[in-house]
C-alpha cells in the first residue's frame, strides 16, 4: 500500500514536463553574481577584493557564526567588484561579481564522475567537509546543512528521512537527478547515516516517478539500511513534517523539530552535494534547475553554476515565450514572481517557471462562504478563514492561541479557496508579527 | 385583596432593605480608589484614542499623566500645547509644551517620475507587498501607494492622489499622532516641525542607492550630490547613505538648498509661487491658500 500524510493536501495539475530530460550542463556564466546571503541565517562574509583572481570551488566568502553558510565562487577569473544586487525579493544584497575566463578548479577538487564508494572519514570530519562546502538544503529553505546535522543536546536520531518527493507541480530537478546520480546519492545517505549515527535511511518518493522509484529500489537493494517508499502524490508531501508523517506515521509536536520525532530529514538535491563534498572536496557551487513551462520551446533540466542569471537560463531553454506573464522562481505553489530576469540563481533556486499572461494573474477577492475547504486541505490542521481576519485584526493573542506559527506556508488554502481569497497572504504577515513578538518576549 | 397588597408591599420592602445592606458592605468592602482628577484630565483630552502619545487610549493617558510627578514625556499631540496647558492647570504643575508637527511623505516618486518595471495584483497592502518583494517599480525604497497610511490615519488626514499614486497629507487635519509613521513599512513619514501657513521644505525622497542607480529608477531621487549640504547656512543639512536629509529644527525656510538641487528631489510647500514649481506642490498651495 502506498503511504501518504494524514491531514489535508491537495493535488494539482502535475505539469511535469521536463521529466525524463537528462541533465544538461548550462553554458558557463560570463559574469557570475555570487549573493553572499545563500541560505538562512547571517549572511557570509567576503574573504576576497576587487581585483583578486579566483578559481572555481575556491572559497570567496566565510560564514561567521553558527547559522550561516559560506560561499565559493562557481567559475574562474577575476573578481569586478563587491556590490549591491538585486535577489529574487528585488531587495538589494550584497554580491561577489567574478568575470569568468577559463575555466580552472581549485586544486584538491576531483572533477571526475567516476563513482566512489569508500567512505573514509568519521561522522566529525564529514560534519566539517559539509561545513567547509558550503552545503545548504536545497529543497529551497536553505537550511545550513551542518547545523541540522549537529542535534541539540539530549536528542537522538532514529532514521535519516531523504526526500525525494518534487511535490511542486513543473518541476522535475530532483527526478532527474535521481535517475542520473542515484548510487551518488546513495553513498551521500550513508555518509550522513554516520555523521548521524543512525542505521536506517528512508527515501520517500511520489508515485508519479515511477521510474525514479524502481531505480532507487534497484539499486538500495545493495546498502544495508536503506529503503526506499513510493508515496500517494500529494502537495505538500515535500514539507517535512508531512513526509515524516508519510514514512514513520509520526507527528513532529507542534513547535517542535524533527529530531524529537527521531528524524532529520534531507532532500537529494543536498545529499548529492554531500556526496559530492566528502567524496569528492567539491564544495557547491552547481546545482540542478528545471527551466518550464507551458510556453517554453525546451522544457529542460540544467546544471547549472551558482550566480548565473536566470535570463541565460531561460536563453538555454528556447528564450522567453511571447505573453509571458510571470517569471517564477521556484515551483507554482511556493515560488516567488521575479521583478527582473537579471536575479541570479542562488543555491536554494529550484526551478524557473515561465508562466503565461492568461494564468499570472489573480482572480478578483470575494467574500467568505464559510465552505472550509481551507480547513479541510491544511497539512498543519490549522483554520486558514478563521487566520485571515484575525490577521487583519492585528488580533496576534488569538493568532497565537490559533497556532498561526505552526503553518509551512504551503499555499494549499489560498490554492484551493473558490473565493480566491488571500488567505496565505495574510497568514504570513501575520506569522510575521506573532514571530517578532515572540522573539522578543525570550529575550530579557 | 387589600392584604395581598400590603405583604406584598412588606415583603418587597423588606428583601430591599436586605439587599441594600449586604451591597453596602460589599461596596465598602471592595471599593476601589481611584483618584478623581483622572476624569476631570480625560475630560479636557481629545477623546480620539488614537495612541499617538503612546497609550492604548485617553484614559490610560489620563491615568500616566496624573501618576507621573512632573508629566516630563508625556504629550497628546493631537491636542496639542493648548490641551496640555488645561491639563497642567488641573494638576497644579506646569506644562511640558513641545513644538506643533506635521506628518509629511518623504517620496515624490510619482508614476511620471518613476517608471513601472512590473505589475503587483495581488492583496492591496504595503505591508503584504513590502514583504513579498521590492514594489513595482525600480526604487526599492519608495511609496509602494497601496495606501495602509490612509487606512490607519483616524483624523481623515490621509488621502490616495490617484492621479499621482501618492498619499496626500491634508496639512489642516494631521495631528501628527504618528500612526502614518508606524504604518508605513518604507518608513516614509516624519514627523516634522509645522510652520506658519504649513510651509514645509523637505528631502521628498528615501533612496539610498548610488547617485546613479537612484537616478534611473526614479528622476526626481536624491542624488547624494551634498550640493544642498554645502550650500545651506544653518547646518541643518545631514548627509548619510547617499542621502540628504533637512532637520525641521535647524532648518529657517530659507530655500537656498531648493534652488540648488539638481534633480528636484528638495520640495518646498506653502511658499507663494515664485518661478517654476512642481505640480504636485502647485497643488498644494492652492489648496492651503484656499482654506487660509
Amino acid at each position: 500500500m502506498l503511504k501518504t500524510f494524514k491531514k489535508g493536501g491537495v493535488h494539482p495539475p502535475e505539469n511535469k514536463l521536463s521529466a525524463h530530460q537528462p541533465v544538461q550542463t548550462a553554458l558557463l556564466p560570463k559574469t557570475a553574481t555570487i549573493l553572499l546571503s545563500q541560505h538562512m541565517g547571517a549572511p557570509a562574509k567576503a574573504l576576497v577584493a576587487k581585483g583578486d583572481a579566483v578559481k572555481t570551488g575556491q572559497l570567496i566568502a566565510k560564514g561567521e557564526g553558527f547559522l550561516t553558510g559560506n560561499v565559493h565562487s562557481s567559475v574562474t577569473g577575476k573578481v569586478t567588484k563587491i556590490d549591491e544586487v538585486q535577489d529574487a525579493s528585488g531587495y538589494k544584497r550584497q554580491a561577489v561579481f567574478v568575470e569568468a575566463g577559463e575555466e580552472e578548479w581549485m586544486p584538491g577538487i576531483i572533477t571526475d564522475n567516476t563513482l566512489d564508494k569508500t567512505i573514509r572519514f568519521e561522522g566529525p570530519e564529514i560534519i566539517s567537509k559539509i561545513t567547509d562546502a558550503g552545503i545548504v538544503g536545497l529543497g529551497g529553505a536553505t537550511f545550513p546543512s551542518h547545523v541540522k546535522l549537529t542535534l541539540p543536546r539530549g536528542k537522538k536520531a532514529e532514521f535519516l528521512i531523504v526526500n525525494g518527493v518534487e511535490c511542486e507541480p513543473y518541476l522535475t530537478a530532483d527526478h532527474a537527478l535521481m535517475l542520473e546520480k542515484g548510487e551518488e546519492i546513495l553513498v551521500g545517505i550513508q555518509l550522513l547515516k554516520k555523521a548521524l549515527n543512525v542505521s536506517q535511511a528512508h527515501i520517500g518518493i511520489e508515485n508519479n516517478k515511477p521510474d525514479a522509484v524502481a531505480h532507487m529500489k534497484k539499486l538500495a537493494a545493495s546498502y544495508e539500511g536503506i529503503a526506499v517508499h513510493a508515496l500517494i502524490v500529494k502537495y505538500p508531501q515535500g514539507g517535512e513534517k508531512q513526509l515524516i508523517k508519510a514514512i514513520t506515521g509520526r507527528e513532529v509536536p507542534s513547535g517542535g523539530l524533527p529530531v524529537d520525532v527521531g528524524c532529520v530529514v534531507f532532500n537529494v538535491g543536498t545529499v548529492f552535494s554531500v556526496y559530492e563534498a566528502v567524496q569528492k572536496n567539491k564544495p557547491l557551487v552547481e546545482r540542478v534547475v528545471t527551466i518550464t513551462g507551458v510556453q517554453v520551446k525546451k522544457p529542460l533540466n540544467l546544471r547549472v553554476r551558482i550566480g548565473t542569471s536566470v535570463a541565460s537560463l531561460i536563453e538555454q531553454a528556447g528564450g522567453l515565450p511571447e505573453h509571458t506573464g510571470k517569471i517564477i522562481m521556484g515551483g507554482p505553489m511556493m515560488g516567488k514572481a521575479l521583478g527582473s530576469a537579471e536575479v541570479p540563481v542562488v543555491k536554494g533556486t529550484s526551478g524557473i517557471l515561465l508562466l503565461p499572461d492568461a494564468v499570472s494573474e489573480r482572480s478578483p477577492i470575494q467574500p467568505c462562504i464559510r465552505c472550509a475547504k481551507c480547513v479541510s486541505v491544511c497539512p498543519m490542521g490549522l483554520e486558514p478563514y478563521l487566520l485571515m481576519p484575525l490577521s487583519q485584526q492585528k488580533n496576534y493573542d488569538r493568532l497565537e492561541a490559533e497556532h498561526i506559527m505552526d503553518c509551512i506556508e504551503c499555499g494549499s488554502c489560498s490554492y484551493t479557496c473558490p473565493a480566491s481569497r488571500p488567505l496565505l497572504d495574510y497568514i504570513r504577515l501575520g506569522k510575521a508579527s506573532v514571530g517578532k513578538i515572540i522573539r522578543t518576549r525570550k529575550k530579557p | 385583596m387589600g392584604l395581598t397588597i400590603l405583604y406584598t408591599i412588606v415583603s418587597l420592602s423588606i428583601l430591599g432593605a436586605l439587599a441594600a445592606t449586604v451591597l453596602y458592605f460589599v461596596a465598602r468592602r471592595f471599593k476601589v480608589y481611584e483618584d478623581p482628577r483622572i476624569d476631570l484630565v480625560e475630560a479636557e483630552l481629545p477623546a480620539a484614542n488614537c495612541g499617538g502619545c503612546g497609550f492604548a487610549g485617553c484614559r490610560n493617558f489620563a491615568e500616566a499623566l496624573v501618576k507621573s510627578e512632573t508629566g516630563e514625556g508625556l504629550f497628546c499631540p493631537v491636542g496639542g500645547n493648548e490641551v496640555m496647558k488645561r491639563v497642567a492647570a488641573l494638576l497644579g504643575r506646569e506644562a511640558v509644551a513641545q513644538e506643533a508637527r506635521v506628518a509629511v511623505l518623504r517620496c515624490n516618486g510619482t508614476c511620471e517620475f518613476r517608471p513601472k518595471t512590473n505589475k503587483y495584483d495581488g492583496v492591496q497592502s504595503c505591508a503584504i507587498a513590502s514583504a513579498l518583494y521590492s514594489g513595482e517599480t525600480g526604487c526599492t525604497y519608495g511609496c509602494l501607494g497601496l495606501g495602509d497610511c490612509v487606512e490607519v490615519c483616524n483624523f481623515d488626514a490621509l488621502h490616495m492622489d490617484p492621479a499621482t499614486c501618492l498619499p496626500v497629507v491634508d496639512s489642516e487635519k494631521c495631528t501628527a499622532c504618528g500612526a502614518c509613521v508606524k504604518a508605513c513599512p518604507r518608513d516614509l513619514f516624519e514627523l516634522r516641525k509645522r510652520w506658519k501657513g504649513n510651509k514645509q521644505i523637505y528631502v521628498a525622497c528615501r533612496n539610498e542607492d548610488k547617485g546613479g542607480v537612484a537616478k534611473k529608477n526614479c528622476s526626481v531621487a536624491c542624488i547624494g550630490c551634498s550640493k544642498c549640504f554645502k550650500v545651506c547656512p544653518y547646518d541643518a543639512i545631514v548627509m548619510n547613505n547617499n542621502l540628504a536629509f533637512i532637520d525641521s529644527d535647524k532648518c529657517k525656510l530659507c530655500r537656498k538648498c531648493v534652488a540648488e538641487c539638481p534633480t528636484g528631489s528638495i520640495i518646498e510647500v506653502g511658499f507663494p509661487p515664485k518661478k517654476v514649481v512642481q505640480e504636485a506642490t502647485a497643488d498644494d498651495i492652492n489648496l492651503s491658500a484656499n482654506k487660509e
